[in-house]
């Protein structure tokens, strides 16, 4: 397990656990990431936000955020 | 009139995520009948509209773009009091057909709610050309509700849409997500504890049992507040625990899984996907790599950005002239015709002073104003805003805020006012009132007047680099100014960026325009009338006493412009006429510019000349810093006021003259010594 932060793009990624308040977990839920969703991480550049996509959706996704995300690499 | 029958009147909600097309269908049911507000007690726009369908007069509102209805957001809160409080007749569902999953988590949130749902697939066309294929008599049976296909941008789809509104509703089916075995026991066990509880009779009662379990802080604030409420807390903390423990993680992540999982088979079960997949994201994929990328993403915001500038001042310079030409002639023609008609001198000074130079002042800004925004509306449908958002996160983070921030920035370079209005989209209220506050420090373009005379006269070799110095000085003083404030008043609050990136689309002119009109149209009001208010206070400061020379030295404002002066001395500029002009800015800040030709009596050509006798190059330049920082205009502040409060308004208005006096001391002071 890793953070999204450390995931290179290109990556296919499930998201295990998302260390966060509720708040945000329930954000990022409504916008169709939680824990078990299969995500791919399109660009990365090591700093500054970070953009996921799972299926149609793109999101833009701070870095510090991505930090807590707990994800297993699938590819 | 008795004798029509009568029009049977409906109310609708239109719910959706935001770039669902939600506008755009909401746009194509009610056409130009629409208005904007606010909803009670918060500051977030409220759309409605009207249209007539089949004997029935359909109100609709425009609920704000939202994923679910959680109490965490803002618009999520709006939504769903909205829906339980002025229960409307019917929620228009809008979702984006191609992302049908996420979408459809609204929906089933709807349904919980039990509001009756018409649900529109929208954007159909895409699903189409992404090999989709929908089963909507499935979707309806299996969710109970009627559903309409429409591609809402091309018109399809919407008078079937206004024929399933208007039909009469059907309450909706026993709709109900199946949570798993041990939640839905722990669920019944509630209800039947908290049945005679007199929990708030407007909600359903699975539906509050679901929030209190998901932890929802709103609905546990008004339950705690019934008589027994503390008994229910507990035992609602209790099974919450339990729950917990069987489980191995938290209960609210769970239910949103149950959610997803339903929603999943659904999709499965009611759509069809064809090989050949998804190529307008890969193009915006494509596009994305270029746009945001390491090396070039800032560049390309840059160039874009100059693009927008020259394209606003390119266009709206020749126009704003003709404005201006037009107001200076009214004014003449005004004066002179009340002269014919033996009008009081009084009157005629009101009328061509007062009312029309000063309203025309305004109004010379419309085209700048009018084409910033439109070009800022064309940035934002095409998907472009969002990305730069997203570039310029970095950047932000220097100022304590996250990327969102940065386009109520940007468009505070056109005016403030809608950038201090466009701060409605953070989420967060710590980084709404941080970006407010530095907000007037972006140099709008009503200072850009000021700018073009003082380094017309002085730095006429190189004006370009004084005034874009100027507008680099205004964001410096935002990073060091937000800073400041970040560290004073919202110490530990770091809202983290999550923003979706729509695919790109090319925008359509109808709602470009729409747009545009919105914001610009909210300027011209509430501009308008705090700047007419402003301009006859000020014409009858600079006319009396009764008999004085209007705007000479004796005048209440010449007066108040010589007590200024003293204050002024120490940033190069203390003669009474600077106060004044800086006085009379505060109206408007291009009004400096006009007040300081009325006091020194020459037409604006003859102005140059005349500042050259006062002024230096430095204290020029230390004027012109006061100009960009010294207190917001009117507008701005009253704007302020309405999206704060009285506190941080003051704030703003305080912070700016002591800013501004400090800065341009130091510059005057400091520039002397070499």
């Amino acid at each position: 397990m890793l953070p999204l932060s450390a995931v290179e793009p290109g990556r296919r990624v499930e998201i295990v656990e998302i260390r966060a308040g509720r708040g945000l977990i329930m954000r990022l839920a409504t916008m169709g990431f939680y824990p078990g969703t299969v995500i791919d991480v399109i660009s990365n550049i090591g700093r500054g936000p970070l953009i996921i996509a799972r299926e149609g959706i793109r999101l833009g996704l701070g870095f510090g955020m991505a930090n807590k995300i707990w994800v297993r690499i699938l590819r | 009139m008795g004798e029509d029958p009568p029009m049977k009147r409906i109310k609708i909600a239109l719910a959706g995520n935001p770039n669902s097309g939600k506008t755009t269908v909401f746009n194509s049911l009610t056409g130009s009948r629409q208005h904007v507000g606010n909803w009670p007690g918060v500051t977030v726009e409220r759309k409605e509209g009207k249209f007539s369908y089949g004997g029935c007069e359909v109100d609709v509102v425009d609920l704000p773009g939202i994923y679910g209805l959680t109490a965490y957001s803002l618009d999520e809160r709006i939504a769903r009091d909205f829906l339980i409080k002025e229960t409307p007749d019917v929620v228009v569902a809008v979702i984006d057909a191609s992302n049908l999953e996420r979408n459809l988590y609204l929906v089933a949130q709807l349904l919980e709610l039990r509001v009756n749902v018409i649900l529109d697939l929208n954007m159909m066309d895409l699903v189409e050309a992404k090999g989709i294929s929908i089963d909507t008599e499935k979707l309806s049976r299996v969710l109970g509700i009627p559903v309409v296909k429409t591609v809402a941008n091309k018109g399809d789809g919407i008078e079937d849409l206004k024929k399933a509104i208007v039909a009469p509703p059907k309450r909706p089916g026993p709709f109900q997500i199946d949570y798993d075995p041990d939640i839905e026991a722990a669920i019944e066990r509630l209800s039947d504890t908290l049945k005679n509880k007199g929990l708030p009779k407007e909600y359903p009662l699975r539906w509050l049992i679901v929030k209190l379990l998901e932890g929802d802080a709103e609905i546990l604030e008004k339950v705690k507040k019934l008589p027994e409420g503390s008994g229910i807390e507990e035992a609602v903390l209790k099974t919450t625990a339990s729950l917990e423990r069987n489980l191995g993680y938290d209960l609210e992540t769970a239910m949103v899984e149950r959610r997803y999982g339903f929603l999943k088979g659904l999709v499965r079960e009611c759509s069809e996907k064809r090989l050949g997949i998804e190529e307008r994201l890969e193009l915006s994929d494509r596009i994305d790599s270029v746009v945001t990328n390491k090396f070039l993403g800032i560049p390309i915001f840059l160039a874009l950005m100059w693009l927008t500038f020259q394209f606003v001042f390119a266009l709206g310079t020749p126009l704003a002239d003709l404005i201006d030409s037009f107001f200076g002639w009214l004014g003449t023609a005004a004066a002179s015709g009340l002269t014919v008609l033996n009008a009081p001198g009084w009157l005629s000074s009101l009328i061509s002073d007062g009312i029309i130079a000063g309203v025309g002042s305004v109004l010379v800004f419309l085209p700048n104003i009018m084409l910033l925004f439109l070009a800022i509306a064309i940035l934002e449908d095409s998907g472009y805003m969002a990305r730069a958002a997203f570039v310029m996160d970095r950047f932000m983070h220097a100022l304590g805020l996250h990327g969102k921030s940065f386009i109520p920035l940007i468009l505070g370079f056109g005016c403030n006012i809608p950038g201090i209005m466009a701060t409605r989209t953070l989420e967060s209220r710590k980084d709404r009132i941080l970006t407010i506050l530095v907000n007037p420090l972006m140099s709008c373009s009503a200072r850009l007047p000021i700018y073009t005379l003082f380094a017309g006269a002085f730095f006429s070799k190189n004006q370009g680099s004084i005034i874009f110095s100027l507008y680099l000085l205004g964001i410096i003083l935002a990073v060091v100014v937000a800073r400041i404030f970040k560290t004073i008043f919202f110490r530990h609050e770091v809202a983290p960026l999550i923003m979706e990136l729509p695919p790109y689309r090319l925008p359509m002119v109808k709602g470009v325009i729409i747009h545009m009109w919105e914001r610009g149209s909210l300027f011209l009001k509430k501009a308008g009338t705090i700047i007419f208010a402003g301009v006859i206070l000020i014409w009858l400061l600079a006319s009396l006493p009764v008999g004085v020379e209007y705007a000479s030295e004796e005048s209440l404002i010449g007066r108040l412009g010589s007590a200024l002066a003293p204050v002024l001395s120490p940033a190069g500029f203390g003669f009474w006429q600077a106060g004044v002009a800086l006085f009379f800015g505060v109206v408007a800040k291009e009004v400096v510019v006009g007040t300081l030709g009325t006091l020194y009596g020459v037409e604006e050509a003859g102005l140059r000349s005349a500042l050259l006798q006062y002024f230096t190059p430095l204290s020029a330049y230390a004027f012109m810093v006061m100009s960009l920082i010294y207190i917001p205009c009117i507008a701005a502040i009253a704007t302020i006021k309405r999206e704060t409060n009285w506190k941080w308004t003051g704030l703003a208005v305080g912070y700016s003259l002591i800013l501004g006096w400090i800065v341009a001391v130091l510059i005057y002071q400091i520039g002397g010594l070499f």
